[in-house]
């Protein structure tokens, strides 16, 4: 029979990306940033990345083995979760915190919820909130690695350096700090967010891989961005765009806008609804981190945004094909109308009841 | 089959179920035993009737806060119970829930200033929870389900039931909470001491996860049991499942969910 004359349900034409070829895509953008991590902190943050992306992997495959359902791991989302959370992860952590970390992600956000495509939440941000939460000590303490260059935890010229703080904390505390060691990784932090270059080039290779689009990830850190300047223009900084770009690159802004705020499952679906997404984010970000008494909020946004996203689609749905919109005096009219009806409604009712 | 009296318990070779505790069990309607079984397990407050969320939240952060709320909370739900059904004739319609109110909080006093008296150390870790037994939601729903249409005794043995079920309910999300949020049991230290506890469970969020992982276990059982009850109808036979502990079985009589549902639409036309 000719194939052109088959009748079935929509969608008729596909396209030849499918998930496996996606993440192994986000898997590899993410590799410059991961050497450039195992550069700056040594051996022990590639057994950290490895131990979470396996348990990870191992999570998915004993779950539902378990539960006689179809294995997915070879989609790869399960081995995307796993390095996220270990990108995430101080370098000197100790190891079964990523991999407890990796357990809660899979099994309670991910395959509780129906797996792939159904989780509400970004598994690897959940994870590691759950574990910010839990060993606050351990994940916000960052001790010395031992990577192949010396890293610049000291800021020129302040007496009361803290060693082993992170830019973010200096930031903070409204001082500034290395740029270029921002930009490439030679500081303290997670062992994924530590070059904003590498991230870059990673967010840059998904984009013209067509992986991801510019709306989430550019409103984010733009958003953001004009929100940092005006707050340091108005605190009186000394260089306000100098701030705001160590504000850019420091911490895991980068890591979160390109990589995580960007997964499909978690995000808008509708292009507007991306861009009040990626705002959003931007906005909240700004308060957790410039207002807010932490030095981080990241990851906090993303979780918060994930679970607005349904209220966020619902509200920017676009306007079906043939369809017309209907102008400010139309939906005017409209508004007396049902107002209207309601009015007639509530009057009859009251009739009724005397 | 009889569906006559869905609420009964009687009739063992319908329940096929294994975890269908009333296979094994034969009880009477409405005599004490069937109503603490029925408040531990087939209505437990907590876990089927998903009421009195709040201080099950709040409170669940040790085994012995969960032991001190659920028994104060025991001792209100039986003597509320008890003067409710006592009083239930006096009491005009209109005026029912004011009455309940005065008469619980009577008891949330007397409790109240009892603890604080003999027990102050738990009062001080239970804090606003225990006045806020008032308007805790078990008690004025059973007040309002059960012991203001029943007499007196299986009011009281009612009220027992409930607040047994709740006390249990409690202690089961407490002890996995208390276990892996700082690895001890009742105070005592229970998990080896190179266990780092979990701190997320003693918080909020805990409370939520472990909640949520109960329910939906026991959600499992019932909705299996509901399944083995009758071999499944997609005409929507037991499209709502359990009649036996559902609120609304007065109004649909225990019909088919899809026929009652078309009665109540024609009736709102």
């Amino acid at each position: 029979m000719n194939p052109k004359l088959q009748v079935s349900a929509s969608p008729h034409t596909r396209g030849m990306m499918t998930t496996g070829k996606i993440m192994s895509l986000v898997i590899a953008a993410l590799m410059p940033a991961c050497v450039m991590g195992v550069l700056s902190f040594g051996l022990h943050a590639l057994l950290v990345l490895v131990v979470s992306t396996a348990s990870s992997v191992a999570a998915e495959y004993f779950y539902e083995k378990l539960l006689h359902k179809e294995s997915t791991i070879r989609d790869g989302s399960a081995a995307v979760t796993g390095l996220l959370i270990g990108m995430n992860m101080p370098p000197q952590i100790d190891l079964w915190i990523p991999c407890l970390g990796s357990v809660f992600a899979i099994i309670v956000i991910k395959q509780l919820y129906g797996g792939l495509g159904k989780n509400f939440m970004n598994p690897a941000l959940g994870a590691r909130c759950f574990l910010l939460i839990s060993f606050s000590a351990k994940m916000t303490t960052f001790t010395g690695g031992r990577g192949v260059w010396k890293l610049v935890t000291e800021v020129p010229a302040t007496t009361d350096a803290l060693s082993g703080a992170t830019p973010l904390a200096y930031l903070k505390a409204g001082q500034t700090f290395d740029l270029k060691a921002l930009l490439f990784g030679n500081c303290m932090g997670c062992i994924g967010e530590v070059s904003a270059i590498a991230l870059l080039i990673g967010g840059i290779f998904l984009l013209t891989m067509r992986v991801i689009r510019i709306r989430i990830p550019g409103s984010y850190l733009g958003c953001f961005a004009v929100l940092t300047l005006i707050t340091a223009i108005v605190r009186g900084y000394q260089d306000p765009v100098l701030y705001t770009l160590q504000q850019l690159c420091a911490g895991g802004l980068m890591l979160g806008a390109w990589f995580m705020a960007t997964d499909y499952v978690t995000s808008p679906i509708t292009a507007r609804g991306q861009i009040v997404f990626g705002c959003a984010l931007g906005f909240l970000t700004w308060v957790f981190r410039l207002i807010g008494s932490g030095a981080e909020g990241v990851s906090y946004s993303i979780i918060f945004m994930n679970l607005l996203v349904p209220v966020i689609e619902q509200y920017t749905r676009p306007v079906a094909a043939g369809m017309v919109r209907l102008n400010r005096e139309n939906r005017r009219l409209m508004r007396q109308k049902k107002k209207e009806a309601r009015r007639l409604k509530a009057a009859g009712k009251k009739e009724k009841d005397a | 089959m009889s569906r006559k009296n869905p609420g009964e318990l009687i009739d063992p070779d319908r329940r096929k179920s294994r975890f269908d505790l009333s296979r094994y069990i034969y009880l009477r309607k409405d005599s004490v035993q069937e109503r603490v079984v029925n408040g531990i397990y087939f209505e437990n407050p907590v876990f089927m009737l998903v009421l009195g969320m709040c201080p099950t939240l709040a409170t669940t952060t040790s085994v012995t806060n969960a032991i001190g709320m659920g028994l104060s909370t025991t001792a209100i739900l039986m003597m509320s119970n008890l003067f409710i059904s006592l009083l239930r004739k006096i009491i005009p319609e209109r005026m029912r829930m004011p009455s309940y109110i005065v008469i619980i909080a009577s008891f949330v006093t007397i409790v109240d200033f009892l603890m604080q008296g003999f027990l102050p150390q738990m009062y001080e870790s239970l804090g606003v929870y225990i006045p806020l037994i008032v308007v805790n939601c078990i008690i004025m729903g059973r007040a309002e389900a059960y012991a203001g249409k029943h007499g007196p005794l299986p009011s009281l043995a009612d009220g027992l039931g409930m607040g047994l079920g709740f006390t249990v309910a409690l202690i089961v999300v407490a002890a996995v909470r208390e276990l892996l949020g700082s690895g001890t049991l009742a105070g005592f230290q229970v998990m080896p001491a190179a266990y780092e506890p979990i701190s997320i469970f003693v918080l909020a969020p805990g409370a939520f996860l472990v909640l949520a992982m109960f329910v939906a276990v026991m959600n499992r059982l019932k909705i299996g049991a509901a399944r083995r009850e009758d071999e499944w109808d997609p005409t929507g036979k037991f499209v709502c499942g359990d009649c036996r502990s559902c609120p609304r079985v007065k109004g649909c009589g225990g019909k088919p969910a899809v026929e009652a549902a078309k009665g109540s639409q024609e009736g709102r036309r």
